[in-house]
């Protein structure tokens, strides 16, 4: 093409990525570092052992990981979500969704504290969870139902200054270990306009758990909840009474945001794993990559991967701006984790039988695909919030 | 006291290096860069030694392009106060660092210099020691442990093991790998870091002279080690080592 006939502008001289400074690219270096250190040479080690140390949390307090996006007040540090892209995009280079579920609960058992918990709350159990000393968990899910918020069936029965809670949760992330429980629980009438939320201290008489042994996500300590007749005073209410159905959705945006950027973080971890492979095994008297199926298939990988990326940082700007683009978020979700699943099993199709032996990235990523889809609302409960909000 | 450290800006350690097509250098171009790994443990060092209350005020130094501030930015975040930058786009040989670091000790005077024993880049090793030589302070390189008291006790790896020396102060130290493990900069740290100080000088504006001493022919891949054998016996081994390789 000759010059002439360009009519494109320059591109500015201004940074090199319109989503990320000087700063995020520092921060990304400690995570690197942090990511590699450790957690990745332990992951296979505590996925075995179903559980990792919790001084990991303190550890990752230190660098700043669990402190994004909170208020300086209450020890954390603003940030735009770009820092969070980063966080699920280095997590997951360790290759283990659950040491990432776990270690980051709190970034959905705590955004509802700090968006709507009375003063007390937020200057009490936030500072503690950032600094990595205490757990959070969300608990909203019940072996009845998990999306279907409106419908939940554990009560808080209001008694003087006391709630009465009864009732269980199901699947629920750092359940086992956690020391605060954001739960959802009925104090109204049927429906929306009925639920609550309350936070519940692990210690309450008669709030019980069991670990639940699951797929994948091993590292993670996965529980079921039990409440018989939990005392919980007034002031542990999450916002107001009979409001907490709001909060609990706009919540949910959050988690599906970062569930994309964790699918895609990890869907790239499969396609460099793969790349990598396929150029180091030889089949045939020449590498694996020297075939043009497998090149192929890199080359598909890789153009999904990138639309993921791509969708997902422009949405993330967005919300940073202030929109709230839920069908978008539904559909980003899906895209990125059916992305995952394609890469993965391509991923693994490459490796062959060394990607189905433990200890291999890949195989702990496969197995790790399918929660993706499911958690924080499945395929098809994304589908149909979208074509809602879309009016159709 | 202040201490000065130096931190340069080097292709990142996990990166695999390319010879530019013309020879004249190493691929530099949209390639990941970082801080000299040695320099991290210079800096880590000072600031220990401010935590303990033995410093008063940690200043990264750092001479080359721009990009050289994003350097001392990491200084900072790990927790130096303030930083010193000069702006040079012109190849910078250890002698022209050195002297304008001399010139940088000059106005900041402070009571101690520490260095990374050499930059993962060119692999010098010769900055700190010239330093050294052009300010008259004593030296104490290679460093595996400092102690800081009416001078500074330094515990330096040398080939046979370990060696200690006492060094007066002012002096210029260099870092070898042992010495600490640097601490990861965190996020509020980095946050920080963005509102302290660096201060821009040119090397004119400092009267050194950074003209290159040394000319560059040549840059080459090193050649691609060739495959191995596998022997059967003991004596083959030793056969082999003897007449072939002549190194027994």
């Amino acid at each position: 093409m000759s010059a002439a006939m360009r009519e494109t502008l320059p591109p500015p001289a201004a940074p090199a990525s319109p989503f990320y400074t000087a700063e995020h690219e520092a921060f990304r270096d400690t995570l690197r570092r942090f990511v590699s250190r450790e957690i990745a040479p332990y992951v296979d080690e505590w996925d075995e052992a179903g559980e990792f140390p919790r001084e990991l949390y303190r550890k990752a307090s230190s660098i700043g990981l669990l402190q994004l996006g909170y208020a300086e007040e209450f020890g954390g540090v603003p940030t735009d979500p770009f820092y969070r892209i980063i966080v699920s995009e280095e997590l997951a280079k360790a290759g283990s969704g659950g040491v990432n579920a776990s270690l980051m609960s709190h970034s959905i058992g705590a955004p509802p504290i700090a968006a709507l918990g009375p003063d007390w709350m937020k200057r009490k159990v936030l500072p503690e969870i950032l600094a990595g000393e205490k757990i959070s968990a969300l608990a909203i899910t019940e072996p009845s139902g998990g999306s279907d918020v409106a419908n939940l069936k554990t009560t808080a029965r209001r008694e003087g200054d006391h709630y009465v809670v009864n009732g269980q949760k199901m699947f629920i992330t750092s359940g086992f270990r956690a020391d605060y429980y954001t739960v959802a629980v009925r104090t109204g009438g049927p429906g929306a306009s009925g639920v609550s939320l309350l936070l519940i201290e692990r210690d309450r008489p008669g709030f019980s758990r069991t670990k639940l042994r699951k797929m994948g996500w091993w590292a993670s300590d996965t529980a079921q909840l039990f409440f018989d007749n939990v005392k919980v005073p007034v002031e542990n209410l999450i916002g107001e009474e009979n409001r907490g159905f709001i909060g609990i959705m706009l919540n949910f945006n959050q988690e599906r945001i970062g569930l994309a950027a964790g699918a895609h973080g990890f869907a790239r971890v499969c396609l460099d794993e793969a790349i990598a492979y396929a150029r180091e095994r030889h089949t045939f008297g020449k590498p694996l990559i020297a075939n043009q199926v497998i090149r192929h298939k890199i080359v598909d990988m890789a153009m999904k991967v990138n639309a993921v990326k791509a969708n997902l940082e422009l949405l993330a700007w967005r919300v940073h701006q202030g929109e709230r683009p839920v069908a978008e978020i539904c559909m980003l979700k899906n895209l990125a984790t059916t992305t995952l699943e394609y890469v993965a099993n391509e991923a693994m199709q490459i490796f062959g039988g060394a990607g189905y032996l433990r200890g291999a990235k890949v195989e702990r990523i496969y197995r790790e695909t399918k929660v993706m889809t499911i958690g924080g609302g499945s395929l098809e409960i994304m589908k149909d919030l979208a074509a809602r909000q879309m009016g159709l | 006291m202040k201490v000065l450290v130096a931190v340069k800006r080097v292709i990142d350690y996990n990166v695999k290096i390319r010879v530019k097509a013309d020879k004249t250098g190493v691929e530099t171009a949209n390639v990941k860069m970082s801080m000299n790994p040695f320099d991290e443990i210079a800096v880590e060092e000072a600031i220990r030694m401010k935590e303990k209350g033995k410093a008063t005020e940690v200043i990264a130094f750092s001479a080359g392009p721009a990009q050289c501030q994003e350097t001392i930015r990491t200084a900072l975040a790990m927790g130096a106060d303030r930083g010193v930058h000069v702006l040079s786009d012109a190849e910078l040989q250890p002698l022209a660092v050195a002297k304008l670091m001399k010139a940088v000790v000059d106005k900041e005077q402070p009571g101690l210099v520490i260095v990374g024993k050499q930059a993962i880049d060119d692999d010098s090793n010769q900055t700190g020691q010239m330093l050294a030589a052009l300010l008259g302070w004593s030296q104490g390189t290679f460093a595996n442990k400092l102690e800081i008291g009416e001078g500074v006790a330094v515990k330096r790896e040398v080939d046979g093991g370990l060696e200690n020396v006492m060094l007066k102060l002012p002096a210029v130290i260099t870092t070898d790998l042992r010495l600490n493990e640097p601490r990861y900069a965190s996020l509020p740290n980095i946050m920080k870091a963005k509102k302290k100080p660096i201060e821009q000088l040119t090397s004119e504006a400092l009267g050194v002279d950074v003209a290159p001493r040394l000319k560059t022919l040549k840059v080459e891949e090193p050649p691609t080690r060739k495959a191995g054998i596998k022997v059967k016996t003991v004596a083959e081994l030793v056969e082999k080592l003897k007449n072939e390789a002549g190194v027994i």
